[in-house]
């Protein structure tokens, strides 16, 4: 194994409460380790040093992507495209990379870890090839839970203990790390061609279950199931103008229970319908403040063009019919769905101008940066190789002043981001993007630099490039221990790992799951679940 | 001036967009030699399939069979092509300026996504004249292209401004989901022309079968197509538009999206020479 001492660089490790020091970090084969003799020295003088970024919500394998980069071949065609060369496959960048491009993406900006943040269970088996060939970054998935009808049956028959032992057995069945609910009943509802915006209102299909039961029961049972990560909620109403409403609803019912909230940018507009449509980030951030049970992350939107990837059928045949764009809808049989609209957020459209603002308001107004993360929802609010452009304008309130100003005066009307001063810290930087993630997922390895953490390490110049940027090239990314960027130059192509979790549960639940799967899946309940033997470079993990 | 011959026909499409004034302007004979084309995924040589003679120029002129060398003039911007015998798919595609002129046939993609420049085609074209590329909002968005012998499916396919003029018969979906410009069809149209459009003007000199999606709604003889007509002469192509010889019918649609677009067909008077 190869020792690496990286010397003279100022370091910014939050989870250890180093802010700024200039200090060495020693790495002894895959991990950080107090001191080494000998082996490579890297001169980090003059640059600030990070642990390698956390991706807490992003969206880069499997069936619901897939479809994503077959619906918009004009983005593939004006992409960047990646060339083979001797350790790296060929690909393609923009708004949906392939596989291993996503790989060198990330590890070309920094990051280290992404959470791949909605798997249907039938899809799992393809999502977790993707994963394997998306390279050099660890990876985590979560599996779509709050719309599976087996599930929501026995809850609503308020049988929650055999809903536990089915819902741990779901988990282990797709091999995945967490939970991700996303439109609790309301993608179920769409299948009969509603929504479900009202959180205590039954859902079409249903006789008496409410999302409010589905929310409150499924943090319940990932809590006694013991999962790291916390219920993963993408709330109800996504998108629509007025839905703080549901986002603060949403926050009573998880009262005294963890929670991670996703893309809360989506959920934080006020008004009463798109003409009323204004900022509501002041109302759900103070309502988020009174809640320490819960995490989020921003879901920043950035001008320019996105493509929208959800489960939430509805909101996106709504968006389809608000923008014209052509519409993909997939039915994931009695677990899910999929929509899919490309999109293009222009700074001279009052909605779109005001969600630019929200995302970058939350970030700004939730004091705490341990509790708010960055992220577009890749790529939903903009491609996640744009956030260094998030991280700037974090930084330089000057910079957002003069964006804002850019901005029509109806849509400066709407929004709060032109009073607030705060600049963020490249301390705070450090927890939005690695500690404060890392820790949300619970792995206690990543997003720190103490003694025998993963060396995972980004080195960044410690001064912009031209373009104002700061995070862009790092000098060099560490994986692993490995040196895997060098002078902006992919070095290393290596291999992540992909962590998993196995809950306890009672075997007999299979017996109960067989003959309802076998009823009304059209696949064999024997090729359901992904074979552990096919997650390559899997880490289980148990509690 | 820059003469281009080919030596063999390829046994399979050559991707040849190094083919361009843009590129060729300023090279030398070496380097133009040496210019790189694409047999398959082999990166291959211009010279090895073409005799070159010349340099340094933004003429270029083509001689021989070329219906299986692509992407000619792709983003060319300015400088001219000429082409003494038929050329392949995707010519002029993205240009931006300039004029490339055929003498004998061409094939699907003419012109696609240009958003300027003007095309002449002596023989006949395939399908998707100056057509959005697959997933594309929008095709053409400026320039000329005139084709005098016939054209394939879906010509002007979501085009977003610019003319094209196919003197031949047209087959099917002839300004399918167009968003504005004009299509002008000296001899009419097969299936479902102007389906799914939104805006923009198709003229035909000919009858054509109309989707039921298509109402009428006037015969006259609009101003701005004798402003359009005195264009198209310059250009060698006659566009009748006098009162006296005959009237366009309008059609409005395609009321299944709905749309604002029009159909016009001309009909001369009975005697009348048009």
């Amino acid at each position: 194994m190869s020792t690496i001492r990286i010397t003279g660089g100022t370091v910014y490790d939050p989870a250890n409460g180093i802010n700024g020091v200039v200090k060495d970090i020693c790495i002894d084969g895959s991990r950080i380790v107090a001191n080494v003799e000998g082996g490579r020295t890297i001169d980090a003088t003059g640059t600030i040093v990070f642990p390698g970024g956390v991706d807490v919500h992003t969206h880069v394998a499997g069936g619901a992507l897939n479809f994503a980069r077959g619906l918009v071949p004009e983005n593939q065609r004006a992409a960047r495209k990646f060339l083979h060369g001797v350790n790296r496959r060929a690909g393609i960048g923009g708004m949906t990379p392939t596989t291993f491009a996503t790989g060198y993406l990330y590890a070309g900006m920094g990051w280290t870890t992404v959470n791949e943040a909605a798997v249907p269970i039938l899809s799992a088996k393809h999502t977790h090839e993707e994963l394997h060939d998306t390279p050099i970054v660890d990876k985590s998935c979560l599996v779509l839970m709050a719309n599976n009808e087996i599930v929501l049956d026995l809850i609503e028959a308020g049988e929650v203990e055999r809903a536990q032992h089915v819902v741990a057995w779901l988990v282990w069945a797709a091999k995945v790390y967490g939970i991700k609910a996303v439109n609790p009943g309301g993608v179920a509802a769409w299948k009969w061609g509603k929504n479900a915006s009202k959180l205590h209102e039954s859902i079409a299909g249903y006789k008496t279950l409410t999302p409010a039961a589905i929310i409150s029961s499924l943090a319940k049972i990932i809590e006694d199931l013991k999962l790291p990560h916390p219920l993963h909620l993408h709330c109800n109403n996504l998108g629509n103008p007025g839905n703080i409403a549901t986002t603060i609803e949403t926050m009573k019912v998880l009262e005294g229970r963890r929670a991670h909230l996703a893309h809360l940018q989506f959920h934080a507009y006020g008004g009463e319908d798109w003409p009323s449509m204004r900022s509501g980030a002041v109302e759900i951030a103070d309502a988020f403040e009174k809640h320490p049970n819960l995490t989020t992350d921003a879901g920043a939107v950035l001008f320019g063009d996105a493509v929208t990837i959800t489960a939430d059928g509805p909101w996106q045949h709504m968006l389809h019919q608000l923008t014209g764009r052509k519409w993909g809808n997939l039915d994931v049989e009695n677990e899910t769905g999929c929509g899919i609209v490309p999109y293009v957020y222009r700074d001279r459209h009052t909605v779109n101008a005001v969600q630019w603002a929200v995302g970058l308001e939350l970030l700004l107004l939730i004091k705490d940066p341990w509790r708010v993360y960055l992220t577009t929802d890749h790529p939903n609010g903009g491609c996640f190789w744009r956030y260094p452009e998030i991280i700037r304008l974090l930084m330089d309130k000057e910079f957002r002043k003069e964006q804002i100003k850019q901005l029509s005066e109806n849509a400066q009307s709407r929004i709060v981001l032109g009073e607030i001063d705060r600049e963020y810290t490249l301390f705070e930087i450090a927890i939005i993007t690695s500690a404060g993630p890392a820790r949300a997922l619970g792995f206690s390895q990543k997003g720190q630099l103490g003694v025998g953490a993963d060396a995972d390490v980004t080195i960044y110049p410690a001064k912009a490039t031209d373009d104002g940027m700061l995070f862009t090239y790092p000098r060099y990314v560490l994986k692993g221990g490995e040196i895997v960027v060098e002078e902006g130059e992919i070095r290393a192509v290596t291999e992540g790992k992909e962590f998993i979790f196995r809950p306890g549960y009672d075997e007999q639940i299979e017996e109960y799951i067989r003959p309802l799967f076998q009823r009304v899946y059209t696949m064999s309940f024997e090729n359901y679940p992904v074979e552990i033997e096919r997650v390559r470079g899997a880490e289980v993990i148990t509690k | 001036m820059i003469t281009l011959t080919l030596k063999e026909q390829p046994n399979v499409p050559l991707e040849a967009e190094s083919i361009s004034p843009d590129i060729t302007a300023a090279l030398s004979h070496d380097s133009i030699c040496a210019l790189p084309v694409y047999l398959g995924k082999r990166q291959r040589r211009l010279d090895d399939f073409f005799t070159v003679e010349g340099d340094a120029s933004d003429e270029i002129q083509i001689n021989g069979d070329a219906r299986k060398v692509k992407w000619i003039g792709r983003g060319m911007t300015r400088g001219r092509i000429q082409v003494e015998g038929n050329a392949g798919m995707h010519l002029g595609a993205y240009m931006k300026g300039g004029t490339i002129d055929v003498s004998g046939n061409v094939t699907d993609w003419l012109g696609a996504e240009m958003t300027g420049g003007f095309i002449r085609i002596r023989g006949n074209a395939g399908g998707q004249v100056g057509a959005a590329y697959r997933g594309s909002a929008s095709g053409m968005s400026d320039g000329t292209i005139i084709v005098d012998g016939t054209a394939g499916l879906e010509v002007g396919m979501r085009m977003k401004r610019g003319t094209i003029v196919i003197g031949g018969r047209v087959r099917d979906f002839a300004g399918l989901q167009m968003k504005g410009g004009t299509i002008v069809l000296g001899s009419g149209a097969e299936l479902r022309t102007g389906a799914w459009m939104m805006r923009g003007t198709i003229v035909s000199l000919k009858p054509l079968p109309l989707l039921p999606t298509f109402a009428a709604a006037a015969t006259y003889n609009p101003t701005f197509l004798r402003m359009y007509a005195r264009h198209l002469r310059t250009l060698g192509v006659s566009l009748p538009f006098d009162e006296r010889d005959g009237g366009y019918q309008r059609y409005t649609g395609d009321a299944s999206v709905p749309g604002r677009g029009e159909i016009l067909i001309w009909h001369a008077h009975d005697g009348a020479t048009a």
